[in-house]
């Protein structure tokens, strides 16, 4: 679906392809000063956020998905909810048996002393 | 054999009005652009998967031992990795820039986005080389080559100093972090790489003169790839750099 009928083809204007570059340079520049304050466990959540605002910049803008069919951005988002997916319950599980884990390499340090 | 000719003989009838880059099983341009990005993006779907093999790694690994990560990251060198950052959102600008002029029919602004492109992703990969040479100068391995220590004693420098004061206790299992490092940073490094390789065989095209408002689709696929690439670092970057 690129709008036009003649089979012309949507060229992103410069001054929005220069205005996303410079909206990621300042971005680039407020995580590297963020990571200089420490905000406890939000640390990570806020270089998280910020990378990601940058990542939806970049695919809507530079890799044209604001003007694409549609499809393709569902294919992309799909993608990000597998990823969820398999990291959350990768997660879930880790964190579900690490007590013993940690039980069962103190007896291991026990046995060796 | 007649039959390839005859079937040779109708497809060349109808050159006049389909282009040369259409193949015979798609009915207009359009449509053939539309399908090869389909194919691109459900590419880029197993790229994005691929990798978050590496990211799931990274997750359980830091979630259960973060002291290894908050050691790790102290060797690296912040000011390497956000220069490598800027060279790398310039190149997906220079890009994106390319794909514009391919699609306006600009044949100089796209041969000189493409060499922008292309010096930004060398530049990206000399860095890389400079960090990962300062690496394995002080045995900042994976797996069992991972022996700071001795490294540290032998060589020389301020480097070596800065090390060696890291070096004082590594915590149990800190050479998981420079596996997840070398995993992660070179498996993207390999994509770059692919990347150039690929900016070079649009350069060469597009001096030929191949493309312009009617036939712009390697540009373009191109460049989608080589966007997914500074994604990727965009999210390796602050996980693998700015740590506390």
């Amino acid at each position: 679906m690129n709008g036009q009928a003649n089979g012309g083809v949507h060229a992103v204007p410069l001054r929005v392809l220069a205005q996303v570059f410079g909206a990621l340079l300042i971005l680039t520049v407020l995580t590297v000063v963020l990571a200089n304050y420490h905000f406890g466990p939000f640390d990570l959540w806020i270089a998280m956020g910020i990378a990601t605002l940058k990542a939806l910049l970049v695919a809507l803008f530079f890799m044209h998905l604001r003007w694409d069919r549609p499809f393709n951005g569902v294919i992309f988002l799909c993608s990000l909810v597998f990823v969820f997916i398999f990291i959350g319950f990768c997660l879930l599980d880790t964190s579900s048996y690490q007590d013993q884990v940690k039980l069962r390499q103190n007896d291991l340090l026990m046995q060796k002393k | 054999m007649s039959q390839v000719l005859e079937t040779g003989a109708v497809d060349g009838g109808g050159a006049h009005d389909r282009p040369a880059h259409l193949a015979h099983h798609f009915d207009t341009p359009e449509q053939q652009f539309e399908t090869a990005k389909l194919g691109m993006w459900v590419f880029l779907v197993t790229e994005i998967l691929f990798f978050s093999g590496l990211f799931c790694a990274y997750a359980v690994f830091r979630a259960n031992n973060p002291e290894i990560f908050l050691y790790g990251h102290a060797f690296l060198d912040k000011t390497l990795g956000a220069a490598n950052t800027i060279i790398l959102i310039t190149s997906s600008f220079t890009m994106a820039w390319a794909v514009r002029c391919a699609q306006i029919g600009a044949r100089k602004g796209l041969i000189i986005n493409l060499i922008l492109t292309f010096v930004c992703a060398a530049g990206f990969m000399g860095i890389k080389a400079v960090e990962y040479s300062q690496k394995v100068e002080h045995g900042l391995l994976w797996g069992n080559k991972f022996n700071p220590e001795v490294h540290a004693v032998e060589g020389s420098g301020s480097g070596a100093e800065a090390a060696a004061a890291h070096v004082e206790e590594p915590p149990v299992g800190a050479h998981i972090f420079f596996g997840i490092y070398f995993g992660m940073t070179g498996l993207h490094g390999l994509h770059v790489l692919i990347g150039m390789g690929l900016i070079l065989w649009l350069l060469i095209r597009a001096m030929k003169g191949h493309f312009g408002p009617g036939y712009f689709t390697p540009v373009d696929i191109v460049g989608l790839y080589w966007h997914l690439v500074d994604l990727i670092w965009i999210f390796l970057f602050p996980l693998l750099y700015l740590i506390h």
